[in-house]
Formats: C-alpha cells, structure tokens, sequence
C-alpha cells in the first residue's frame, strides 16, 4: 500500500454549483504534487476539504487506508499539515508562540506542553533559518518571513503529509526560492508528502513529481511537468497558448513571458 | 520583568484593590467601624452600610468588569479584530432592549430563581448574538470592516427601538428604563453578586481550559481546523457561553461600554496575546478598572454620583478612537 492519501470521485457543492466535480486522484508516499488551473478552478477548495475547511463534500477521502471521516479532528491534524494561502491578516502572538501552537493535536486537553515540544520548536526555528527572530512579534515581520514561520509550524506539527497553498505568491524571488529549497529539502530528506497549490507553472514543473491540473472544479490534467508545459494542454487548461522556451538547466521546457502587442 | 510576575502583580492590585474600596466613598469608614468598635458618625450603622452596601457593589463591579473583559477578549479573538466586542458589535444593545422591554411592561416576576428582567436580558443578548453570527458567516473571509459595519447598524437600529419601547412608558417606568440605561452599581444586599458569580465561574472556567483553541482561533479559522480544532464547536459554545456572561452583566447592571474593549487590550500589552496568561490577566484588569471607575463614580461628585456607565464610555471613546487611528488598518483586521 503505497498511496498516501487517495481522493475518490470527490464532489464539493457551494451556493448550488459544484466547486469541485468528480475528482479522482491518487498521491504516492513522498510524492510533490503540484496542483494547477486558472483561478476559480477549485484548488483551494481541493486543499480544504483535505484539511477539514470544507466539510460537506461527497464522495471518499482516503489517508493511510483509512476514510478521512474515521479520524477525529487531532489524528487528521497529526497526519496532514496545512500552510494557508498568506493573507494580510496580522497575529498578535509571537514567532515562537505562533510555531508552539502547532503541537495542539499531540497535547491533551488538560496536558501541558512537554521539553520535546520545545525542542522541537527550536529545530524549526535552526532550520527555517528563524532563530534570531524567535521572539519578534508577528506583526514585525515581512511577507517572506511570515510565510517561513507558518512552514515552520506545520513542520513542527510532524504529520507525514503537508498541504501548501500558494505558499510563494507575493514574495520577492529570493525569498521564494528559500521557501522553495526548504520544501524540496523536506521532501526529499523527511520523506515528506507535499501537495501545493501554485501558478507558478515554471516552478511547479520544475519541483513536482506530478502535475494536477484543474479547471471549473473538473480534472484538466494530470502528468509529469514536462508534457505539462505544451502549447496542446495549457492551451485545454488555460484556453489560450503561451510562448515556450528551453530550460538552460534542464532542457525541459518553459513557459517565457510574451511581449504585449497593442 | 517576567510576563508571570506581572500576572502576579495584577492578582495583588486586584486583592489590594478588592480590600480597600469598601472603606472609601462618600464616608471613609475605618477597620475599626466595621468591628464595631468605631462611633457611627450621624447615627448610621457604619457596619451595615459596609456590609450591605459597600461589600457587595464592590464584589458586584467587580465580578461585572471582569466578565465584561473576558466577553471582549473573546469577541476580539473569535473575530480577529481588536475592535469586536459583544459592546460595539450590539450584544449588549440587544440585552439592554431586552431588558427595557421588561421594564417598559412593567411585569414582575421569577422562574427558577432567575428574575424576569435578567430572563429578558439573557434571550435578548442571544438573539442579537445569533445575528451578530449569522453576518460573520455569511462573509467569512472579511473580519474586520463589514463585521463592524454590521455592529454599527445592529446597535442603531436596537438604539432606536430602545428608544421607541422608553418614549412609550409612563413617567415612573421611564425613570427606571433611563437609570438602568445608563449602568448602576448600587445594589443593596449581594443577590446580584449571587446571579453573577455562576455566570462568571463558568465563563472564567471554560476560557481557561479553551485557552489552546482561542490561541489557534485568533491566528486564523483555517490556522485552527488545519490543527484538528473544532472550530465550530469552539465557536458556538463560546458564543453562548459570552451571551450568557455578558447578558447576565448587562441585566444586573446596564449596559456599561468600553471595559470589555480596553482592558483586554492593556492587558495584552503587559502580559502578550497568549491566552493562558491573557484570560486570567483580562479578568484581574476588568474587575480592578470597573471597582476603581466605581469608586470615582460615587466618590467625584459625592453626595450625587455619576453612573458609572457614562464614567466608563468617558474613558473608553478616546480610547476606541486611539486604536482606530494608532496605525493604518488597525480597525480592519488585527489582531
């Protein structure tokens, strides 16, 4: 049994319309999933019915040979972690409070937080390269550096599969190729399974294993990023063709910014 | 200093405070009056005035504040903005029409234990709570402008009808209704401190042990389902339980604005935002600020008193306004 996580004929209805419309996929053990599409394609909304946003789906949820609706709201936190799209709002607590607060689903009610706790919150910190800002309030710190903290709390949350969305989208290219490197390393090293939202679709080829594209709630594509960046399937998935160059690393292709004509 | 000693600092203020103010009003009466010992000056029983009035307005404003406090800590965190209290966002406007009503019908009466006025209060403070909830979910992603907006319109409009029910009363109801609007202390003998203290124990009790849950709410409703929170639980037994809380403050006091918005805040300000230390300090904090704002109330203007409602809404509207312009955005948002 090697699938992670396994999504079955998932529905999602909101406002009478279907987000999501039967969407079948399976994800390996250790596996970087990119998922893709236009905005409004049901991403998002994917991500959120993993991690218990979205909570009137139909259809099935598997994690680790178990249906999803079986775990109590803890044991599916201690095997999915989730980074959040980064928005504008601000948290009155500290980088190190914030990071502390993911050990929620592995203390008791009444239990109090143990010396692991911390220590674990302090290998977060060395390796998100934080340390020096533990103790800084929130609010102080810039978009690349907030989007760091919330990977460190979902590192230290310690589940075995990590959702990400849009975790690059705002920051500058050097900080977005910090949050890249760490991620490629937590997969690689922890064996990490990673699913992440991106439109980025350069990056998103470049570190996934697999693409998943979407489009209007419906399965558009589903591949290596390779045959991904092709005039056929992004014209399918985007509705318009795009101008493809060469990879100077790699030799794969890539998606090269047009001019605009008048 | 340490973010505990200060939490220690607070309890002996609050203690301090607590002991020392049933001796100062409008007669300053001495430890040795209370004994019995002392000459009752212009033949008042200056015990009985101790015990029966000044103990229990102390305990009442006391339990009051504190309650206030932890119901706008909790508003702040659920809603993820600084300025969301059960005050400006017409929860307590809704207790206060409930309990005008009461009032304006002239009725009189108990069931199981609790009277009729605190009846009225409680369901009026639910139902204003229900709509203050069902416009936070229907625009779930926006904390801060709309959800305000909506409080500002929400008390308007329950200002109004309190208005309408008050210009509909005789002469002797519309003294009772006026008065009680404006927030009192002054109870004779502790029943109120008796329908108080369950509320509060229970509210006091739950945001302790949900000390985690109101943490991981504040960053973010996603931030703490994603960390296996039940967050509508978490929600709806919070609501109910700051309804009750705030409801029953508001029937035994009146509405008294701002405590439950500036305190929490001051008090995040010296202990941090981590609600394990923040509850506890927000209760100790609102409890000493609304005995303190009372003793002012009764002691200013002796042998008059200024209600203690206009005291605090004195204080607390320049303080609304600092928080509103102390930096961009601070309204919309925070927290």
């Amino acid at each position: 049994m090697n699938a992670a996580l396994e999504i079955r004929h998932l529905r999602l209805e909101l406002d009478g319309t279907y987000i999501l419309d039967d969407i079948s996929l399976m994800v390996e053990r250790g596996m970087r999933l990119m998922v893709v599409g236009p905005n409004g394609a049901g991403k998002s909304s994917l991500l959120k019915c993993l991690v218990g946003v979205h909570r009137g789906w139909q259809g099935r949820i598997v994690v680790n040979g178990v249906d999803i609706r079986g775990y109590s709201n803890r044991e599916r936190a201690r095997l999915i972690a989730f980074v959040p799209q980064p928005g504008g709002r601000h948290s009155p607590f500290t980088v190190r409070e914030t990071i502390l607060m993911s050990r929620y689903p592995h203390v008791s009610h009444f239990g109090t937080l143990s010396h692991a706790d911390h220590e674990l919150v302090k290998d977060a910190l060395a390796r998100t390269g934080l340390g020096p800002l533990a103790d800084r309030p929130m609010v102080t710190l810039s978009g690349g550096e907030r989007q760091k903290v919330h990977l460190a709390a979902a590192l230290t949350q310690q589940s075995p599969i990590l959702l990400l969305d849009e975790p690059t989208t705002f920051l500058d290219p050097r900080h977005a190729f910090e949050i890249r490197s760490l991620l490629h390393r937590i997969n690689q090293e922890d064996a990490v399974t990673i699913i992440e939202v991106s439109h980025d679709l350069n990056t998103a080829a470049l570190d996934g294993d697999r693409i998943y594209a979407l489009n209007e709630g419906r399965p558009a594509f589903y591949g290596p990023g390779d045959d991904f960046l092709s005039a056929e399937v992004l014209k399918k998935v985007y509705g318009r063709s795009f101008l493809l160059g060469v990879h100077p690393q790699t030799g794969g292709p890539v998606l090269v910014p047009e001019r605009c004509e008048l | 200093m340490s973010r505990g000693s200060v939490l220690t600092i607070l309890f002996v203020i609050a203690v301090a405070t607590l002991i020392l103010t049933p001796f100062l009003g409008m007669s300053t009466i001495t430890p040795l009056d209370v004994l019995g010992i002392g000459t009752g000056a212009g033949g008042v029983d200056e015990a009985t005035i101790f015990w029966r009035l000044r103990v229990p307005r102390v305990a009442l404003a006391f339990l009051a504040g504190a309650s206030l406090a932890l119901g706008g800590m909790i508003f702040q965190a659920l809603f993820r903005n600084d300025l969301a209290t059960p005050f400006t966002l017409g929860v307590s406007s809704g207790a206060a029409l409930g309990a005008t009503t009461y009032l304006r019908l002239g009725w009189s009466f108990a069931f199981l234990g609790v009277d009729g006025l605190t009846m009225f209060a409680l369901v009026g403070a639910a139902l204003s709570m229900a709509l203050v909830h069902g416009v936070s979910r229907s625009r779930p992603d926006d904390s801060g402008g709309s959800l305000l907006l909506a409080g500002v319109a929400i008390n308007f409009t329950l200002s109004s009808l309190i208005l309408f029910v008050h210009y509909t009363s005789d002469a002797a109801q519309s003294f009772n209704i006026l008065r009680w609007l404006m927030g009192r202390l002054d109870v004779v003998g502790a029943d109120e401190v008796w329908t108080l203290l369950p509320l509060f124990l229970t509210g006091g009790l739950a945001t302790l042990i949900l000390h985690r849950e109101l943490n991981l709410m504040t960053v973010g409703e996603e931030f703490a389902i994603s960390r296996g929170v039940d967050a509508r639980r978490t929600r709806t037994l919070l609501f109910l339980g700051t309804s009750l809380l705030v409801g029953g403050v508001v029937a035994v006091c009146g509405p008294i604005g701002f405590i439950g918005m500036m305190t929490p805040h001051i008090a995040r300000l010296l202990v941090g935002a981590d609600h394990r230390r923040l509850a506890p300090a927000s209760m100790l904090l609102g409890g000493t600020m609304l005995v303190i704002c009372d003793l002012l109330a009764r002691s200013l203007v002796a042998p008059a008193e200024i209600p203690v409602g206009v005291l605090t809404a004195l204080l607390g509207g320049p303080f609304f306004l600092w928080l509103l312009t102390r930096r961009p955005g601070a309204g919309t948002g925070r927290s």
